[in-house]
């Protein structure tokens, strides 16, 4: 499948092309960038997953892709463009046509997303209306189609609860139908399962999964679980301090990680299948925004840092896979055994 | 359990253990904990898997003395802790600690972390204040947190620090056992891999005795000896945790084991998944026969009716199941299959952990 869905997206255009993206914030103390330079694309059908620490950016990236940060607290520069326009600089109105019916998003909480008061169904409903014209009865049909192609099993009954009503694994589909009842081109699924348990996560990337190779849409998955990047993306980008580290085939990143942080985060999950003992870590923590090191982000924390790294880095282009190391020929990270 | 006539001491003991919440005649009774056996040598670390709940806090909570059982009973070193008065309890108990999962919710805010620290020997009335204070830099010493964090308050430090203090504190006491509910649930891997380690050290250095509950199979397998996979309320697999996580018994384990996604190279396809249907279901009104037959793979007939009795398949490997013996010949063969026989082998290594 993945061979397949790779020789299919080769040379073709990205549907989500971000270029240069930096992106300030304010707070009680000023300004204080958040993003540095993030440049990452995802092609129609792709499923692109992003990894790093919390604190590294991943949700902002998402949240400035969907224009969702305050605007008067926020400052974004570059380009991030989508179907032909940029969405850093386009008018409000047109953001809320884009919102939900060509790129939705997926929270990792879905009580907090889902509004406590009104019917789920009534929820999807209003997503519909927004953008389709469709009278209330045609919307709650549509609704409940959606509840039903999540898997829930009685989606009319389903469809009079409310949020409280549901468990968490429910709530998660709900969100999905929601989500997916446009039939957008690129879903950002934020964390989708971090809250659910194992065997509730299995259901829900297998439906998740199954549904956008169904309806054409591409994700963007973000998380920080890379055993699930491993096992449903095609693309990974790696991300640090507000920059992108590294980027490539998921197949090719794991199989042997040209980034000393990448290499840490595989490393530093317990393997069942390894021997008992100590598990290699990464020493202290992702920097303040305030207190960023000087050349390279990392490079405090990097067991392979040198003199040079104190100058500034750049991401360097090897044809399908980038790094942002400058030491990456000569270091011999080690991989992981298939 | 097959422990009775080992010459090693048992640091904890659950006999057939049982943890009510709710009234029976509003029939709104809830057995959290239902029926629960095992022991845990001194020295042993002792890992509890579960979903959300199958009754895993609870059965913590219980060892510790937090909660009293509805139903059979604890044994602290051989000795029944909820045959003491609440004084005598108050004394015994310090040398059993809990650490939970939120380090956040853990601390006062209001009081620097050296305070907190500190509290449990003020409470106990243990030595004077400097020698207090000294002890309390020495556990925060042995977590690697440097001393300029004793001053500072809880909002001024991060998680994973917290957690750390809140692991020093524990030590306070000299503890003999520390049940670590979901300790590591709420860090980032990279920090999770420190605590682990911080774990693994401070359990030579002193000795220690855990029980470690989480729902997150790696982390369990990788830090325990022996675990024990807990189904709504029930144990439905014990052994040596190698053993359990290479060569699965139980179906719940099994599906467990295949939820849990691997970081290799060639991802999914290198393993068929088993995607296990529905959820935990009403903890009010449990399903009859076997607890997991609602969402089992392998479920017949037999399992609706009859409750399966737990049984030791293999030395030190208890399962509850009706079709057990049929999955170890399938992992049997499976093994033959790899080259070796692995569950011969899982066999004499069980032997020499018994």
């Amino acid at each position: 499948m993945q061979q397949l869905a790779e020789a299919t997206m080769a040379g073709q255009d990205p549907l989500l092309d971000i270029q240069n993206l930096t992106l300030s914030l304010r707070d009680e103390w000023g300004w204080v960038e958040v993003l540095n330079n993030v440049s990452l694309s995802v092609k129609p059908k792709e499923i692109l997953g992003v990894v790093g620490e919390s604190g590294c950016g991943k949700s902002m990236t998402a949240l400035s892709i969907l224009r969702l940060l305050p605007p008067r607290d926020s400052r974004l520069g570059g380009k991030i463009m989508f179907g032909g326009q940029n969405l850093v600089s386009s008018p409000e109105s047109q953001m809320n046509r884009i919102r939900g019916r060509h790129i939705s998003m997926i929270f990792q909480e879905p009580m907090s997303a889902l509004d406590p008061v009104f019917t789920v169904g009534y929820q999807i409903e209003e997503t519909l209306r927004r953008h389709f014209r469709l009278d209330r009865k045609e919307a709650a049909e549509r609704a409940v189609e959606a509840l039903d192609s999540v898997g829930i099993a009685s989606p009319r009954h389903v469809a009079t609860l409310y949020p409280m009503n549901l468990s968490g694994g429910m709530r998660q589909r709900v969100m999905i139908a929601m989500a997916l009842v446009c039939e957008p081109r690129l879903l950002i699924a934020d964390e989708p399962t971090t809250a659910l348990d194992v065997t509730i996560q299995a259901q829900i990337m297998d439906l998740l999964l199954g549904l956008a190779d169904r309806t054409g849409t591409a994700i963007m998955f973000i998380t920080h679980n890379l055993g699930l990047v491993a096992q449903s993306c095609h693309r990974m980008v790696t991300m640090y301090a507000g920059q992108v580290v590294e980027s490539g085939p998921v197949k090719d990143v794991i199989a042997g990680p040209r980034h000393p942080y990448t290499a840490g985060l595989l490393h530093s999950i317990p393997d069942s299948n390894r021997a008992r003992g100590t598990l290699p870590s990464i020493a202290g923590r992702v920097p303040s925004l305030r207190h960023m090191p000087a050349g390279c982000r990392f490079g405090p924390r990097c067991t392979y840092s040198v003199k040079p790294c104190e100058l500034s880095q750049s991401i360097e282009n090897l044809g399908r896979r980038e790094v942002r190391c400058n030491r990456w020929e000569e270091l011999e990270l080690r991989r992981i055994e298939a | 359990m097959s422990g009775s006539a080992s010459p090693v001491p048992m640091a904890l003991q659950a006999e057939d253990l049982h943890v009510s919440f709710g009234n029976a005649r509003r029939g709104s009774l809830i057995r959290a904990v239902d029926g629960v056996s095992f022991s845990v040598r001194k020295g042993e670390i002792f890992g509890v898997i579960g979903e959300s709940g199958s009754g895993k806090s609870t059965l913590g909570r219980c060892l510790v003395g937090l909660l009293t059982p509805s139903g059979g009973g604890v044994r602290h070193g051989g000795i029944d802790p909820f045959r003491f008065s609440r004084r005598e309890l108050n004394g015994h108990r310090r040398k059993y600690q809990i650490v939970s999962q939120d380090p956040n919710a853990a601390f006062d805010p209001r009081m620097t972390i050296l305070q907190s620290v500190c509290e449990p020997l003020n409470i106990a009335g243990e030595g004077t204040r400097a020698e207090r204070r000294e002890k309390a830099f020495e556990m925060l010493d042995r977590v690697a947190l440097s001393p300029e964090m004793a001053n500072r308050y809880p909002h001024e430090i991060s998680g994973g620090q917290k957690q750390r203090a809140n692991i020093a504190r524990a030590l306070m006491l000299d503890p003999n056992v520390i049940v670590c509910d979901e300790v590591v649930a709420a860090l980032d891997v990279s920090i999770q891999a420190d605590m682990l380690n911080l774990f693994a050290r401070l359990q030579e250095q002193f000795g220690l005795t855990y029980v470690f509950i989480s729902h997150d199979l790696r982390v369990v397998s990788h830090i325990s000896d022996r675990v024990a996979v807990m189904y709504f309320g029930k144990i439905v697999e014990v052994g040596p945790a190698h053993a359990v996580m290479e060569a699965p018994l139980h179906p719940y384990t099994e599906a467990l084991r295949s939820a849990e996604p691997e970081i290799t190279p060639a991802g999914a396809d290198a393993r068929s998944r088993i995607i296990l249907q529905g959820e935990i279901p009403s903890a009010v009104s449990p399903p009859g026969g076997c607890r997991f037959h609602t969402r089992c793979p392998r479920v017949r007939d037999v399992c609706r009716i009859q409750e399966p009795q737990q049984r030791e398949l293999l030395p030190g490997r208890h399962v509850a199941c009706h079709f057990a013996e049929e999955m170890l010949v399938e992992q049997e063969r499976k093994g033959l299959s790899a080259g070796r026989n692995r569950v011969q082998d899982m066999a004499s290594a069980t032997q020499a952990l018994t």
